[in-house]
């Protein structure tokens, strides 16, 4: 069951809009053109897509807040700011199939009453942006994107802007100061961007996955896509499989895979002895073994006390110290947190701060608490889900492996001889 | 770097600044049009000078400051905001070493420390000659590839000591990709 790799994985297919054409392209877009905004909404309620970027927000009724706005002009933006350590799944799509995001957008466009779009993309992504500049380009004179796209009176321009280097800006409203030409910090939400986005203007932003289901939602009908994978978040997701792994790489997949499929039937098993898993990158909680069974669907890796996120499973095996990866992830998120709120800014600090003195073998017992109270702080506080999120992987390290983290305190002891006692 | 917050006032200049903006003020010109002179220019606007002159002086931010109607300190904060800017000169190569926990899992502690033997810098620092800076970044999005870096828009993967070693001894001879 492939929706959006269906072109990329085969042979030959280069991405270009003959081949795309020559696939199917741009024919939801015709039939989006046909029939009438509401009708379109209604195919992406029921579809039951929610947002892939990692928040799993449903998609429809973004787009109907939006829609129901009686502020103008609106604009429709493309979260291809990929950071999240771990995921690498849109660059895939933006490098090889760019115009399955451009025939999404439009169609957006259409849904919510937007003429403009932009497609935020990462700075490092260099050979996407040259594929999407070419591909916009095409889609122009194809009078796919332009004035009166395809004879109807709808009109639609897409404008790529690239970030410059910050992890926070794939956070939808850091992204949107990044889009006005400013620090990418973010804003207090509520008011969300459907009602008060790019220049306060309702904006539908989507992640580029989330983008790349709506043609096949378009084609096929939304009753058609709600019935594929798991019943609570269904469709396909793209898994971003990462670390100690045999077979690492993208695998587009039912939501109702377990993580135990994807680990062994399609990773090939994990490389050495299997100790940890982060089933959505840094920000979310660390799984073990013992989790394996469960559905990589939103519900299901939240009930198992982690997040699915944007799909990045990496795995880890025995030979690495979670004090050390722990330490790891509070560096990151240090380094990454935009100095707009005090709680993340100070809170990421100071977890790099008692983290690396733990590895250090200056650490005290109450550390351990005083994380778990720095993490509860800043999941109330924070502004924005960096700062909620970034000490999920920290202290859920320490709920799961609490033998290494006292080893490390009390006996000043790295048993794996990485952590500089 | 010194920034002067009255843009006609006497200001110690940045070494070839003029220079440098003088070398991109035309097409800056163009740009800035595209988008109206509004703020949403500035990135844009910042991307292209770093394209052409490798980094961002106290002329350029002075200059885009009066086109953009913003003061020049508000156009210093969004530069130093983003780590892709630089206000100071680099090398002509720019290896940034992917440190996320994927690249980290599979070695990439390993791959700079190779690098800064190879090279003879720490992470941060730029070659005499001006020709390789290490920077240690953050996720670049090749963890199937990990551990993974960049020279300059270069993708490479799957990096041991040894590749890396070839790497930049290709770019040295002037080989490189």
């Amino acid at each position: 069951m492939k929706i959006i790799l269906k072109n990329i994985e085969k042979r030959g297919y280069k991405g270009d809009i003959e081949s795309y054409l020559k696939n199917g392209g741009y024919n939801a877009l015709k039939k989006a053109l046909k029939i009438k905004p509401d009708q379109i909404l209604s195919e992406i309620k029921k579809s039951k897509l929610v947002g892939r970027g990692g928040a799993a927000f449903p998609t429809g009724l973004k787009w109907e807040f939006a829609k129901n706005s009686k502020e103008y002009p609106k604009y429709v933006v493309c979260n291809a700011d990929e950071g999240e350590p771990g995921t690498f799944k849109d660059r895939l799509i933006l490098e090889n199939d760019p115009h399955l995001l451009i025939e999404a957008m439009v169609i957006c466009g259409f849904t919510v009453g937007a003429e403009v779009g932009f497609i935020y993309i990462r700075g490092e992504y260099f050979k996407a942006y040259e594929v999407l500049k070419k591909a916009i380009e095409e889609a122009k004179i194809h009078n796919l994107l332009g004035k009166n796209i395809l004879g109807s009176n709808f009109s639609f321009k897409i404008t790529l802007y690239r970030g410059a280097g910050s992890y926070v800006c794939g956070e939808e409203t850091a992204l949107l100061d990044s889009l006005e030409g400013k620090k990418g910090q973010s804003r207090v939400k509520p008011p969300f961007p459907t009602f008060v986005g790019f220049k306060n203007k309702p904006t539908v932003l989507n992640n580029v996955e989330t983008f790349a289901n709506i043609p096949e939602i378009i084609l096929n009908g939304g009753e058609y896509f709600s019935k594929i994978g798991s019943p609570n978040s269904p469709g396909t997701k793209l898994y971003c499989l990462s670390g100690d792994i045999k077979k690492p790489g993208v695998y587009e997949l039912p939501t109702n895979v377990t993580l135990k499929e994807l680990i062994e039937k399609y990773g090939g098993g994990c490389e050495g002895k299997l100790k940890a898993i982060l089933p959505g990158g840094v920000s979310s909680n660390f799984l073990t073994d013992k989790e394996l069974n469960i559905t990589l669907d939103y519900p299901g890796v939240q009930q198992a006390g982690s997040m699915l996120g944007s799909g990045a499973v990496i795995v880890i095996n025995d030979t690495h110290c979670m004090v050390d990866l722990a330490k790891r992830c509070a560096e990151f998120f240090d380094y990454e947190s935009c100095g707009k709120c005090a709680p993340c800014r100070e809170g990421t600090k100071r977890a790099r701060e008692i983290l690396t003195d733990i590895t250090q073998g200056k650490g005290e017992l109450g550390d351990l608490t005083l994380l778990k109270e720095l993490q509860e702080v800043m999941f109330d506080t924070s502004r924005c889900g960096l700062g909620q999120t970034a000490l999920n992987a920290i202290c859920s390290a320490i709920e799961k492996f609490p033998a290494e983290f006292k080893e490390h305190i009390s006996r000043k002891k790295c048993r794996l001889k990485i952590c500089p006692m | 770097m010194k920034i002067s917050t009255n843009i006609s006032g006497n200001k110690s200049k940045t070494e070839g600044g003029e220079m440098l903006l003088a070398k991109c003020k035309g097409e800056l010109k163009i740009l800035l049009k595209e988008y109206d002179n509004k703020r949403e220019a500035l990135l844009p606007c910042l991307h292209l000078i770093q394209e052409k002159c490798g980094y961002l002086t106290e002329e350029i931010i002075l200059f885009l400051a009066k086109e953009l109607n913003l003061p020049p300190v508000e156009v210093y904060s969004v530069v130093s905001f983003y780590s892709m800017f630089n206000l100071k000169e680099k090398g002509k190569f720019i290896i940034r070493v992917c440190v996320s926990l994927p690249c980290y899992l599979r070695g990439s502690q390993m791959i700079l420390e190779t690098l800064k033997n190879e090279l003879n810098i720490e992470v941060g620092q730029t070659t005499k000659d001006k020709k390789f800076t290490i920077e240690a970044v953050s996720c670049l999005g090749l963890c199937d590839k990990a551990p993974a870096m960049m020279v300059n828009k270069e993708v490479y993967g799957d990096l041991t000591p040894q590749k890396v070693k070839e790497i930049i001894r290709q770019y040295k001879r002037g080989e490189g990709r």
